[in-house]
């Protein structure tokens, strides 16, 4: 048996566990770990110029691979940079494994330099948390973090360990567990089969049927299964902001994402459906509106692996327990037989037909992709600039975003026709997000374009990341809507505070963004008219092996719509513009 | 509505402050605790009594459910259960008082467990609200310092809570 000392013991453990990139930032307590990374040379690691991107990175990585991603922190202000990131995954259950350093064990609750109560301060964000006590824990530890933070509903696993643990000098015999069996933590491999059959027929009884995909469609490997399960019964299909990909965004049964900003059709079909297939989803109040007005109609089947999210926002009809995947299978087994047993054809293909009509006279009323719902400026409109990069990048690229209103164009205006592509922090909604992921995809897939849709407010919270694109050559794509507003800020100021701008404008305080990009060595494009767009555009993404940064000066006055009327509002109520509402 | 909720959980430095994190972080009421290890020094059982209604508390539950120090959870308030709380309480006792503090003890059938010279210590084991009743028929007499256990219970008959 071979003896190692902590750090080795931990790093080791990282190879038997197939990790392929490590972001991380070192510091007093992560030394000993740092110095066995750098012996070993058999985890590349990652250096980020602020903790709070390496663990976007690390998220980015796992939402495009589906594989955890690994994060390497020492402790105190390593610990706590940390933290926003670890809310960030948890928030839409992204598996990572987050190693941070902690001071000496002697030292524990002495205030001690550097020292801060880790698995305290980030137990609310995280699926568990380990404090380790042994050297010799160490193999089991990490193999139990990996495998929660990847099984079930995924999320974020802490696992903090004292600098004394990690020591060279200590050398324990190293064995790494081939499996784990925890007798406080067994996951459902497989809905209840009574309760498919009933999901089956409540399905198959549907006169005005929707399905509304979420996140943990993408999560679960389900998509495929999902789409076969739409196609076969010809049902109309919405996702979630989490879920675009889950369905394909191109495809006719696609109503687009629904909820807060979501399609006219999507929240108008939801509300007057009399069934609803919820897979993966959570029933968040970005999507409900109004909770005692959500859907007055539908009965809802709710597929989830996790039975704390079903029931917990709005009562279902039929709950049903298990993974997206084994759960989506056997109801498919179970459609094709009650299909096959009916004397009638099943479902009703006349009601389908009239449901699906009044669907398309929502479409052609107000559906975002029938015809042009927004104006013209002088300046390109920002959903130009999606539908540009969209035409330019064939629909296949990976698009991060930040957060506000560029993200809720990304998500209206590019199709997205695969799981995984589609990376954006929405439930924690973290500005920052979007260029440390877009740095973490392009580790992982160096052939794929990546692209980070973001505006001027978001990218300043981690362009420090720029210089680590810069060291590590990740060619991504930047596609900054410069507006001089917080945009979606200003946007809530126009509606609801009378147009009162409280700290949402930035004067004339932006930095020259292509000398910037310039200055850590990228490439920067000015995009003032909008007529440069397009070949700005293609320049960017001709530009194979350099991050291109677009700054791209788009309409400043613009809204996002829809846009779910609150407070008190149904689904169906809507502002469709400035002035129009449902 | 009053429930007791009990747990089976990992002895394990940090189990505790999960369960107690859970209740604050979203917003559930905590009225009594109690906590302990079991015969097996792996386990613990925690008891907690909170209040809301069916759907709340089934939240609650799931919720606990998905802690992954939480080994088993139950509500021993959906069937026949006993439950006990023991109360200690120091008391002014002088004078006539001393004689009636002992009687209305007897009478809740508690021992006076410390005996000073103007005080006692009186202890009392029950339900909830036979501490509460032996409290309000005090009356007159002078509490000095009151200490209660928070709720234990257990289903009757063969209902067992084990990993």
């Amino acid at each position: 048996m071979e003896m190692l000392s902590g750090g080795e013991m931990l790093v080791r453990a990282l190879e038997d566990e197939g990790v392929e990139y490590v972001f991380g930032y070192p510091g007093g307590a992560a030394l000993h770990i740092y110095d066995a990374l750098f012996k070993a040379d058999a985890v590349p690691h990652i250096l980020v110029r602020h903790e709070q991107a390496a663990t976007h990175a690390a998220d980015g990585y796992a939402r495009a691979t589906g594989k955890p991603g690994v994060v390497l922190v020492t402790s105190g202000p390593g610990a706590t940079n940390a933290i926003t990131g670890i809310a960030t995954a948890f928030m839409d259950s992204i598996p990572m494994v987050v190693l941070s350093g902690q001071v000496p064990t002697h030292l524990i609750g002495e205030d001690a330099f550097q020292e801060t109560d880790m698995v305290g301060i980030s137990r609310p964000i995280v699926k568990h948390s380990f404090m380790v006590k042994r050297t010799e824990d160490i193999p089991s530890i990490v193999k139990q973090a990996f495998y929660i933070a990847t099984s079930g509903r995924p999320g974020p696993v802490v696992v903090d360990i004292p600098k004394n643990l990690t020591a060279p000098e200590n050398k324990y015999e190293y064995h790494y567990p081939e499996s784990v069996s925890l007798r406080s933590y067994q996951p459902a491999q497989k809905g209840h089969s009574g309760q498919i059959r009933k999901a089956a027929r409540l399905l198959l009884s549907a006169k005005r049927p929707v399905i509304y995909a979420g996140g943990g469609v993408i999560q679960g490997d389900g998509s495929e299964l999902l789409t076969e399960l739409a196609r076969r019964l010809n049902y109309p299909v919405t996702n979630t902001l989490m879920g675009l990909g889950a369905y394909p965004g191109s495809d006719r049964q696609f109503l687009g994402m629904l909820g807060m900003h979501g399609f006219y059709e999507a929240n108008m079909a939801m509300h007057h459906s009399d069934v609803i297939l919820a897979v993966g989803a959570r029933f968040d109040d970005r999507v409900t509106n109004t909770v005692s007005k959500f859907c007055p109609g539908a009965k809802i089947i709710h597929i989830d692996v996790d039975p704390a999210s079903i029931a917990k926002i709005v009562p279902v009809d039929i709950p049903i327990v298990g993974p997206v995947s084994t759960v989506l299978t056997d109801l498919l087994a179970q459609v094709d037989a009650h299909i096959a047993a009916s004397d009638r054809p099943l479902p009703d293909g006349d009601a389908l037909s009239e449901w699906w009509q009044q669907i398309e006279g929502w479409r052609a009323a107000h559906g975002l992709w029938h015809g042009r719902r927004y104006g013209e400026s002088d300046f390109a409109m920002p959903q130009d600039v999606i539908k540009c990069l969209y035409d330019v990048t064939n629909g296949e690229a990976y698009v991060t975003s930040d957060v506000g209103q560029h993200q809720m164009f990304a998500a209206q205006y590019y199709k997205f026709d695969y799981p995984r592509r589609w990376i954006n922090s929405g439930g924690l909604g973290t500005m920052g997000f979007g260029l440390p992921a877009a740095m973490g995809i392009k580790l992982a897939l160096p052939d794929a374009e990546v692209a980070c849709v973001t505006g001027e407010g978001s990218i300043q919270m981690n362009i420090q990341e720029l210089s680590t694109c810069s060291q590590y050559a990740t060619p991504i794509k930047i596609i900054s809507l410069r507006n001089n507003y917080l945009g979606m800020v200003k946007q809530w100021q126009d509606m609801q505070y009378e147009g009162r701008y409280s700290e949402s404008h930035y004067a004339a305080s932006l930095p020259d963004f292509v000398k910037l990009a310039e200055s850590y060595g990228h490439v920067g494009i000015k995009v003032e008219k909008k007529d440069d767009l397009e070949p700005a555009m293609r320049e960017a993404f001709a530009l194979k092996d350099r991050l291109v940064f677009l700054d791209v000066f788009v309409e400043p006055h613009e809204h996002v719509y829809p846009m779910l009327v609150a407070p008190n509002g149904a689904m169906k109520d809507m502002w469709l513009s400035k002035t129009e509402r449902t | 509505m009053r429930r007791i909720l009990s747990l089976l959980l990992e002895n394990e430095s940090g189990a505790l402050s999960r369960v107690v994190g859970l209740f604050s972080q979203r917003g559930y009421n905590i009225e009594t605790l109690n906590v302990a290890p079991t015969d097996d020094h792996s386990l613990s059982r925690l008891t907690v009594t909170t209040t809301g209604d069916d759907l709340k508390i089934e939240q609650i539950t799931k919720q606990l459910n998905k802690l992954i120090d939480v080994i088993k959870v139950v509500d021993l308030t959906e069937g026949a259960h006993v439950e006990r709380d023991t109360l200690l309480v120091k008391v002014r006792a002088e004078g006539a008082q001393r004689d009636e503090v002992k009687r209305t003890t007897d009478i809740f059938r508690g021992q006076i467990v410390d005996v000073g010279p103007t005080t006692y210590i009186v202890q009392l084991t029950g339900p909830t609200q036979k501490l509460d009743s032996f409290i309000t028929a005090l009356g007159d007499v002078v509490i000095l310092e009151v200490v209660r256990s928070g709720v234990a219970g257990m289903a009757r008959g063969e209902k067992i809570l084990a990993p």
